[in-house]
This record gives C-alpha cells, structure tokens and sequence, in this order.
C-alpha cells in the first residue's frame, strides 16, 4: 500500500481508538473532577464492562444484534450498580480522603479482577459483532484525465468500526446535555465546584457521589461494551485503558471535561497512528516519560487553566 | 523518655537475635521463606522511611528494587563484575534513580506525586522490556551460581544464604533506629504531620523530603540487588506494577511509621499469599481484600495499633 492509504488506514484505527478512549477517560475525570478523588479500579469497570457483555450475549444467544443491544442497556447499567455500592461501602466510610481512596481502590481493583479470573477463566473470549460487513474506501489520485478516484486493495473499514467511530460523539452530546440542561446536571456542576456549599443547600452530597461514582464506572463499561467485538474480552484487559486514561485526564488538565474530549481524541489518534508505524513499546515509554514530565512541570495539564 | 531508646534497641536487637535463632529450629521450607521475608522486609523498611516516616506515598518503588536488582545482575552478567561489586553497583545504580527521581517528583504533591512515582515505574518497566536483547524481557536471566559467591561464601547454599538475609535486615533494622532517634528522623515526622509548619520553624523541607526519597530509594535497591544475588534470579516481574503495591501493604499491615511494623507486616501477608495460591490461582485476592480492610478498619495497622494502646514507646 502506498503511504497515503496507509496514514488514512492508520487514522481510522486511531479514531476507533479515540472514541473508546474518550468515554473511558471521560468516566475518570468526571469522578476526579466532582470528587477530587483518583479512582485507581477504573481500569476493571471497563473490564467488568467487557466480560458482562460477553456474558448477556452468550445468554441472549440467538442473534448478535440483540445480545449486542442488551449487552449495550445491561452491562454500564450493572457496572455502574457495582461502582456506586463500592463507592457507598467504601470510599463513603473513609470519607473520600484522596491518599486513602488510592489505596481502597487499589484493593478493589484486585478484588474485582481476581474474582473475574475465578469466575470468567483466564482465557480471552470473543463477543461477535453486531453487524459487521466490510466497506471499501476510494482513495484518490492525479492521473493524466486529473483528480480521479480508485480504491486500493486493503483500505477498508468494517461497519462496525465505523459505528463505533460515530457512537463516542452521541454519547458525548447525551452526556453534555445533562450536564448542562437538566437538573441532574446543575446538582452535578454545583458540587463539583463546592461540596460544602452544596451541602448547605440541601444537596444529598453524598448520594451524588454514589451517583457519579457509578457513572463514570458506567462510561468506562460502555467504551468497553463497544470495543469488545474488536478487541476480546480478557480478565487483565484492565490495565491499558486504566494507563491511557491516566495520560488523558493528566493531559487536559485534571477534572476538566473539555480538556479530557481533546486529549482524548488527541492521544487515541496518535496511539493508533504510532502503533502502525512504530513499535508500540518504545512509544509507550516515551508517551509515559512525557506525561510525567507535563505533570512534573504543568500540574494543570495542557488543555486546563492555571488556578491560582 | 529517657528509657525509651534503651528499650527499643533491647528490643529490636532482640528480634534480631531471635530470628538468628529461629534458623536452627525451622523446616527447610519455612527457612527459605523466611530469607525471602527478611530480604523483602528491607524493602518494606525503605518504603517505609518515606511513607511511614515522612508520609510521601510512593506506588513506583519497584522501580527501585529493580533499578538495585537490575544494575547489579547486568553488570554481573556482563561486564564480569563479583558479586561484591555487583552488589555495590546495584546500590549506586537505585542511588542515581532515586536522586533523578526525586529531583523531579518532588516538584509535586498529593494525588499528582503517586502518579507520577506511578509513571516513572511504568516508563522502566516498559524500558525493560524494550531492552530485551540484553535483558531478556519477561523471562529474566539466571545469575549463574559461580557469580554467586561473595568472600569465598556460597550464597546459593541456604545457611549462608539466610545468615547474608539476616545481615541486610539487621544492618537496615539498625540504620533506620538510628535515623528515628536522630534529629533527621525527627523532622521527617514533623513534615508528615504538618509541612507549612515544620517549613515555617525554619526547616527547609525540601531538602529533607529529597534525602527521604534517596535513602529509601537506595535501601529498596540495596534489596533488590541481594535478592538477585541470594535467589539467583532477575525478572522483569520485580518491575511491575505488584511490587510497587506489595511495600505499601506489607508496610500498612504491619503499621506504617513504625520499625517492626513492616517485618511483621512482610511475614504476615507473605504466609497470607502463601495459603491462599495454595487454595485458588487467584491469590492476589487476598492482597485486594486486606488492603480494603485495613484502610476501612486499620489504617494504622498492626503495631500502630499496639504501640496506641500498650506500648507507647515504640519508635
């Protein structure tokens, strides 16, 4: 393949890519930004996410468009269940101290991913697609009777991955209408920006937490949902998104949900452009290395605003 | 108060013998164990100066153990080096990371400080992994028995073995009873509790926190490098995620800002992960489910807990 197609190719990887990571991350920063707390077990929702829908399809069985549906209304709305209880056992009792939430979070972490290993096995498991039928892509070129187009063997993309590409922004607008129009939202923002405050107004702070809580452990199950017919379902899947979120919310500036779409987007495109072109271990490194450094020398992020 | 040092020491000193001891009566098993237990009680102990002592979370300190385990198995491999020296240029190689590391991690604070430990663990991780030709990645490499002696001592024979383990606990155990009482220690604890105010007596608390995270960067390595040594095997699994987590509940367990407290909790959770890969695969189940308990029920863990109700002297 000539290098045109091939980048195009690489791009649309990058934005399947991009999509999943930014419901992931965004799930993440909602937690960090109303809670002030870093939920380190984000990484097994998104796992937890995977196995249910492998689960409820197995369990529709009959056709992979309507295990599929099930899969995408039953399983974020189980991880959030789970997500909100832990939140409610655990993070409520320890008062959301930030050091100790770590540290509780670490140990949900292994709890949730070893009793998956003792129920779901250590093996991978596919989830079939949906639909899933290959659609070819013309690329262009100037040929003596000018621009013309043609399609290249290979650059293709399947419709689900297209799906996929275009599913991320409709939940992002679903999700930017709550927050902005509805009075779900106006609690959420409100204490996002002063829980005491909140509180004096006669705000369950505390339930909201639940709430969010359970939400953002729902957004990284639906990324999952979503990418488990391109990617199988597996007890240690966890750990990749739970790193890339990391670097996404460091990146556009903790707890700031626009800063959160665009390194999102950003750091999605140039993974799946990287992992074409490069070996993914040394890129790895030096995406690790760097964010590091933007923390180091810019705590705020690249994308958030310098508070005083 | 002026008892106190006195008894402490009877009393450390007194575990130390106790574990010298323990090596005539113990099964071959519980022996060898208990070597691991010492060595890796070290490490808790270097986690501990800076988080127990100076209330720094680290959750990279594998990097650490394997920047010792690593700089002293490479140079044995490669450039020939004794086990000795090998040992030594562990340690050097853990005292450069740790001072890089520190350097720049202790830029920031809270949240953004164990994330970033978090980073720099991960980036050497990955480092080791990527430099697999020299050090064969995942799989590790032997330490080949010959290189294993050090002042004519066979350290793969087990009675050596455990005396070499009982000898970088108890000179770890002794450095760090040192620094509590000292001065040294005693500003480091002023910056746990409260920071703005220890800076404000006119400490500069920069400095302090800098040498915290050396120093327990250099002992972790100076683990690390002997567990290479007294195992015979250097892993990339060392550099994981789960070592970086291991330090922080052997040391919670066991009482974090105490000296005993990360032996006891290194022997306790060791026996724990023990029985339980003995029952299921899943064994770090039980790593999950103590670490949520002890920060519901005890966050200041076994001896913390002692030393609040009975012994109020214990350093």
């Amino acid at each position: 393949m000539e290098f045109g197609p091939h980048l195009m190719l690489a791009m649309l990887e990058g934005l399947v890519q991009a999509s999943v990571l930014t419901l992931t991350a965004l799930g993440l920063s909602l937690v960090f930004g109303v809670m002030r707390v870093v939920n380190v077990a984000h990484g097994e929702f998104f796992m937890l996410g995977a196995v249910f829908s492998w689960w409820i399809t197995q369990a529709v069985g009959a056709s992979p468009a309507l295990g599929f549906i099930a899969a995408l209304l039953l399983a974020p709305l189980l991880v959030g269940l789970i997500a909100a209880l832990a939140d409610w056992l655990v993070l409520r009792r320890i008062e959301y101290d930030p050091e100790r939430t770590i540290v509780a979070t670490i140990g949900l972490l292994y709890i949730i991913q070893q009793l998956t290993l003792m129920s779901f096995g250590p093996d991978a498991r596919p989830v079939p697609p949906p639909f899933n039928s290959r659609i070819a892509l013309p690329w262009f070129e100037w040929g003596e009777g000018g621009l013309s187009l043609y399609w290249p063997w290979g650059l293709s993309i399947t419709s689900y991955k297209l799906f996929v590409i275009l599913a991320a922004p409709a939940v992002l607008a679903a999700l930017w209408l709550v927050m902005a129009r509805s009075r779900l939202g106006l609690v959420l923002r409100a204490t996002r920006i002063d829980g005491e405050i909140a509180r004096t107004f006669a705000i369950p702070v505390e339930k909201v937490y639940a709430l969010v809580f359970g939400i953002g452990a729902a957004l990284a199950a639906l990324g999952a949902v979503l990418v488990v017919p391109i990617q199988q379902a597996h007890y240690l899947m966890g750990g990749d998104p739970l790193l890339l979120s990391f670097i996404v919310v460091i990146i556009g500036g903790l707890g700031s949900l626009r800063g959160t779409v665009l390194a999102a987007v950003l750091i999605g495109m140039s993974d799946g452009i990287i992992s074409v072109f490069f070996t993914p271990t040394l890129a790895k490194i030096i995406a690790t290395l760097l964010v590091a450094m933007v923390l180091v020398f810019r705590p705020e992020g690249l994308f958030g605003e310098r508070r005083a | 108060m002026r008892g106190a040092p006195v008894k402490s020491l009877a009393l450390h000193l007194g575990l130390i013998a106790l574990l010298f001891a323990l090596q005539f009566v113990l099964p071959a098993y519980h022996h060898g164990n208990l070597a691991r237990i010492m060595v890796m009680a070290a490490y808790a102990m270097g986690y501990n100066l800076m988080f127990g002592y100076t209330g720094l979370l680290s959750l990279g300190h594998a990097m650490f153990f394997a920047a010792g385990m690593y700089g002293m198995g490479l140079s044995v491999q490669y450039l020939g080096l004794s086990a000795g020296s090998g040992f030594l240029a562990g340690v050097a190689a853990a005292f450069a990371l740790s001072l890089g590391v520190a350097l720049l991690a202790l830029r920031t604070s809270g949240v953004a400080f164990m994330i970033v430990t978090l980073m720099f663990a991960q980036a050497l991780y990955l480092a080791i992994l990527h430099f697999a030709p020299w050090t064969r990645g995942d799989e590790g490499f032997v330490i080949p028995r010959a290189a294993r002696v050090f002042l004519g001592l066979d350290l793969a024979d087990p009675t050596i073995r455990y005396g070499a383990a009982l000898t970088l606990f108890a000179l770890v155990m002794l450095a760090m009873l040192c620094l509590v009482h000292a001065r040294e220690g005693r500003v480091l604890v002023a910056i746990r509790e409260n920071e703005p105010r220890a800076e404000m007596l006119g400490y500069d608390t920069w400095r302090h926190k800098l040498f915290a995270v050396t120093a327990s960067g250099t002992i972790s390595g100076a683990a690390g490098a002997a567990y290479g040594l007294l195992f015979g095997y250097v892993g990339a699994a060392f550099a994981q995620v789960p070592y970086s987590i291991f330090p922080l509940l052997w040391v919670l367990l066991g009482g974090a800002g105490t000296l005993i407290g990360p032996f006891i909790g290194t022997l306790f959770m060791f026996y724990l992960i023990d029985i339980a890969s003995g029952m299921t695969d899943a064994y770090m189940l039980a790593v999950g489910v103590a670490l949520l308990l002890l920060t519901l029920f005890a966050p200041r863990g076994i001896m913390g807990v002692i030393r609040e109700r009975w012994v109020r002297w214990l350093p």
